[in-house]
């Protein structure tokens, strides 16, 4: 069986790029093979910063001959209908069968699809998938129309077999394909001639192209520890930086230089950030004082000097970097350490605009003090310590740093906030109250964090409710879900109870009043849509922990469904009630209780709430459900005021079984008056016993 | 690609050396355009001659202002008025990775010990309505040039598409001769009669423009200047096709272009000043583009624009 040989080279691809691209050819082809009926064994694809390539083994020397059946008209349909029937098929009156069906003679065209050869199917599929590529971003070049991620130059399509191997005719906009290749740009820049996949990355290799992605990987990675290793120092792990550099090199050559002194002082993030960031450098840190001493950058090459030139000029552009960082550093830190202090930070910040309707960066400040001393009680810490966190956690923003290095924000306000002599936990809530920043970062614990952190976010989301501007299908500009699904986590993952309208979002609000474009009115109506808003996320984070939408929404409609823990609680305790088999059939239960109930009082224009006595009872099971009834009141009253949802629940489940016993044996509509009522009046009380916990209509069953 | 030229010893050698190179390579050498321009890609021989059919090739060197990035002169590596060197090429040829490499050793990068990176970088100007793709490319770690192959200006497709390279000369030239501070940079010969930092040129002329630009150009001035442009660039355009004194098709696309170009260094000049806040600077761009959408639209109308009579 043969096998098959694509690579398409260009110029550089962006390494962000690469691998997706490896794995959309492979599918374009491969796809577009096997629908054309050429079946194949096994399919890999790689990619270097210039060639996308793709083996195909065992696959078959021609598509198999089909036969298609096409049913015709009548035999004895008019002639123009056969005749039309004939051209459609490509075939004459006797080549049509006719076949006896319960509708008549029928005539039937036997179309036989001669099987195609390879080479045919592979030019197709291949120019197909080469005009039809999903590049993040494609361009034209030159006075072509094609378009490909950068130029292309050449494209190897072979397929070969033990007697040899055949290049596959065809042309792309004026590119031949072949069976020649080049290697890496400067020390190999040779034509290569190749028979089939394994002579290529044989060849390639010795050309100085390892054409694997994770070889490369591997490769940087044990020179780079190893390097580190011999000098008593550790590689700072980075995956994402790993994965970037071995999409910039085929022949990757690891080299590691020093930091200068004059550096070593910067915190070790900043040294970090401004490696990774501006020059794809790996940090080197000495494991025993934590500093960043030594960088590791990955050559494309080796040279005759053993990489010196090419070390000595990236410690150049790394000082003249470093230079600047530490430029800032020393400047930001005299600012903190100054009378002034950071408050002249926050006082520029007057000049920033948060948003045009919002105010300043100050005026959210100044909103967020406010909201983290009021929130202070609630989450256990000291109100003025939390409006001091509060009006210092931003003012990183007017650093030089953080101008510099967005992404190093909050952690420059804790470091800046250490050096101007602010309490440590004041220093960390700068740093924490961004966070969450995603479902999987680690939510702040300490309390002053905490306060700061729900201030922030609170502001937020009840600003931008206050202005209108909520997200939006796919659109949510100023992350506004990740806010709200922030506040959630931060309460119920510090058990943290409090009532959100009342306690958060009011007070958030009349905040809000100081700002002239922040519409005052149906502030109800927007807290409430905010809270349903609240409610979506909280819907989207329980279902991740495995919790039905349905049962969320019979926790919701509870009262206090603006304690987001209590919330939460109940949800997991009803969540894991109806796990059992009690739960799952108390909901059946229930439900027929409440159907027979709903009609009843519908029919009868009245509404069946209390009056249900022992005395009209007349069977066990009836007498029975009434104990029941007695016995779960009496437990599930104190759980529930003790917010013990887990027992007050497996109380509610322990109905099922009277309430089965009670359907099975009893007719509720009796010909008794009396009788009936009575029954009626004693569903209610099933009603309400489990009404008391949650809104069981809602749930699914 | 072993044989290393001669080793440039001054940053006008640097120059001189890209020149001589370009010029071989068929380009022909332009001079600087005569007005403020933030970057080389403003002169009309980048921005209007990338529009059309026409095939063209052009390099030359473009002095640049970027008014907020004036350090007195101070910083090692930052100007307010600087040098780029710019080659288009249109269509862009198939081997012009390869040009380019070679003018990398035609200023003394000896291409065997070096390390060369073709590192992702699109390239998008709001200011122009253009956009390309391409890359910065990395000599041991530092960023030497931009390489662009345009795909829109002015908002038009490229057809046939420019290859645009961008050299930013101070640095390259500071990497190539070894000077850590752009101010210690012999400009002329080291061992000239006369001999010339690029102190000697430019340090008092930083510190007077730093001066100028953030603290003392007149923002009334510059307002009302940037508006006349604006107003006189459409005026420009508003003119018929048809030259009513000699009769001929005369569009005046490059006229035109010219209160484009004014408009955008007033604007360039009042961001320094620190007087255009975040949602205005939009504004102000979009208002800058809609003038160099104007220019292309009229340039694409004139025979170097590719327009003619037959097509007509």
């Amino acid at each position: 069986m043969p096998d098959l040989l694509i690579e398409l080279f260009s110029e550089e691809i962006p390494a962000r790029m690469q691998n997706r691209a490896a794995q959309d050819l492979q599918k374009l082809v491969t796809n577009g093979l096997v629908e054309a009926g050429l079946t194949y064994a096994s399919a890999a694809a790689f990619a270097t910063p210039r060639r996308l390539t793709l083996t195909v083994e065992g696959m078959l020397s021609e598509s198999p001959s089909l036969v298609e059946e096409r049913k015709g008209p009548k035999a004895d349909a008019p002639e123009q209908a056969i005749e039309g029937f004939l051209r459609g098929a490509g075939l004459t009156r006797d080549q049509l069968e006719e076949r006896d069906t319960p509708k008549g003679k029928i005539l039937f065209a036997m179309i036989k699809k001669p099987g195609r050869p390879a080479a045919d199917i592979v030019a197709e599929v291949l120019e197909h998938a080469i005009r039809t590529f999903p590049w993040p971003k494609s361009m034209r070049w030159g006075d072509g129309s094609l378009k490909w991620v950068r130029p292309l130059h050449s494209i190897i399509c072979l397929i070969s077999a033990e007697d040899g191997a055949e290049i596959v005719p065809m042309d792309v906009d004026g590119i031949k394909a072949g069976n020649v290749t080049y290697g890496h740009r400067f020390l190999a820049p040779d034509a290569i001639t190749v028979t089939g996949f394994e002579d290529y990355e044989a060849k390639l290799k010795r050309a100085f192209v390892v054409l694997r992605a994770d070889e490369r990987a591997q490769a940087i990675w044990n020179d780079a520890t190893n390097m580190a290793f011999a000098a008593g120092l550790d590689v700072v792990e980075d995956n994402g930086l790993l994965a970037e550099v071995a999409g910039l090199v085929e022949w990757p050559v690891v080299l590691m230089g020093p930091i200068a002194q004059d550096f070593l002082g910067l915190p070790a993030e900043v040294l970090q950030t401004s490696m990774r960031e501006h020059q794809k450098f790996f940090s080197v840190r000495n494991a025993k004082t934590g500093r960043i001493e030594r960088f590791i950058t990955v050559a494309n090459r080796t040279t005759a000097d053993h990489g010196a030139t090419i070390l000595a000029g990236n410690e150049k552009v790394l000082s003249a970097r470093l230079s600047d960082a530490k430029f800032f550093w020393e400047n930001d830190l005299r600012i903190a350490k100054s009378k002034a202090g950071m408050a002249a930070w926050v006082k520029s910040l007057e000049n920033v605009t948060f948003h045009n309707k919002l105010g300043t960066q100050a005026e959210l400040i100044e909103r967020m003090a406010v909201l983290a001393r009021e929130l202070a009680p609630m989450v256990r810490a000291d109100p003025d310590a939390a409006e001091q966190a509060a009006r210092i956690a931003k003012a990183d923003l007017s650093s030089e740093m953080v101008y510099e290095f967005p992404e190093l924000q909050g952690l420059m306000g804790r470091y800046y906030a250490k050096a101007a002599g602010l309490p440590d936990a004041v220093a960390a809530a700068a740093q924490e109250h961004y966070a969450p920043l995603g479902p999987s970062d680690e939510v702040p614990t300490a309390p002053l964090s905490v306060a700061v952190a729900l201030a922030e976010k609170i502001d937020k989301l009840t600003g931008f409710w206050a202005i209108d501007e909520k997200p939006t299908g796919s659109k949510d500009p100023f992350a506004l879900r990740r806010a709200a699904l922030g506040v959630i986590r931060i309460l119920v993952e510090n058990g943290l109870s409090i009532s959100l309208i009342d306690e958060a979002l009011k007070p958030a609000s009349a905040v809000l009043t100081t700002m002239k474009d922040v519409s005052q009115a149906d502030e109800a109506a927007r807290l409430k849509d905010l809270l349903a808003f609240f409610h979506d996320r909280l819907k989207v984070y329980l279902r991740d922990q495995g919790i039905r939408h349905d049962i969320i929404d019979a926790c919701i409609a509870m009262p206090g469904n603006d304690d987001l823990t209590l919330l939460v609680k109940r949800a997991g305790a009803l969540s894991e009630t109806l796990k059992t088999d009690d739960g799952e059939n108390l909901i059946q239960g229930f439900k027929r209780a409440n159907n027979i109930l709903s009609q009843a009082e519908e029919a009868d224009g009245v509404e069946y709430s209390y009056g249900a006595d022992v005395k009209f009872a007349q069977t066990d099971e009836e007498r029975a459900l009434f104990s029941a009834l007695d016995d779960a009141e009496a437990k599930i009253a104190p759980a529930m005021a003790a917010q013990d949802f887990t027992d007050a629940m497996s109380a509610m489940a322990a109905l099922r079984g009277p309430i089965d016993a009670f359907f099975t044996a009893v007719q509720v509509n009796s010909d008794n008056a009396t009788v009936r009522r009575n029954r009626l009046n004693l569903l209610s009380r099933i009603r309400t016993v489990c009404s008391s916990v949650a809104d069981l209509t809602r749930v699914d069953g | 690609m072993s044989k290393s030229p001669e080793k440039p010893r001054s940053f006008q050698s640097i120059i001189l050396a890209l020149q001589n190179y370009w010029a071989a390579q068929g380009c022909a050498v332009l001079q600087p355009y005569d007005m403020e321009v933030g970057a080389g890609t403003f002169h009309p021989a980048t921005t209007l001659r990338s529009l059309g059919t026409q095939p063209w090739a052009a390099a030359y060197v473009q002095p640049s202002r970027r008014p907020t990035d004036g350090r007195y002169g101070e910083n090692p590596n930052r100007l307010q008025h600087y040098y780029q060197y710019q080659v288009l090429i249109k269509p862009s040829p198939p081997n012009l990775q390869d040009l380019y490499l070679g003018s990398l050793e035609a200023i003394g990068i000896n291409m065997d010990l070096h390390d060369i990176r073709f590192v992702e970088d699109d390239w998008e100007s709001p200011t122009l309505g253009a956009w390309g793709l391409g890359w910065e490319v990395w000599c041991d770690g530092m960023e030497v040039s931009q390489f662009t192959y345009f795909q829109q200006v002015g908002g038009h497709d490229c057809h046939p598409v420019s290859g645009e390279l961008t050299y930013g000369l101070e640095r390259l030239a500071m990497y190539v001769l070894g000077v850590d501070h752009v101010m210690d940079m012999p400009f002329n010969d080291p061992g000239s009669p006369i001999e010339l930092t690029y102190a000697d040129v430019f340090k008092q002329t930083e510190e007077e423009y730093a001066r100028w630009n953030f603290d003392t150009a007149n923002t009334d001035v510059l307002l009302r200047q940037f508006e006349e442009a604006e107003a006189h660039c459409q005026a420009i355009l508003d003119q018929p096709a048809v030259d009513p004194k000699t009769g001929k098709r005369i569009i005046m696309a490059h006229p035109a272009y010219d209160q484009c170009i004014k408009a955008s260094h007033m604007f360039n000049l009042l961001d320094a000043r620190g007087v255009i806040s975040v949602t205005e600077r939009q504004a102000y761009i979009g208002r800058v583009r809609a003038l160099a959408k104007m220019c292309a639209d009229a340039f694409v109308q004139t025979r170097a624009g590719g327009w003619s009579e037959d097509a007509a």
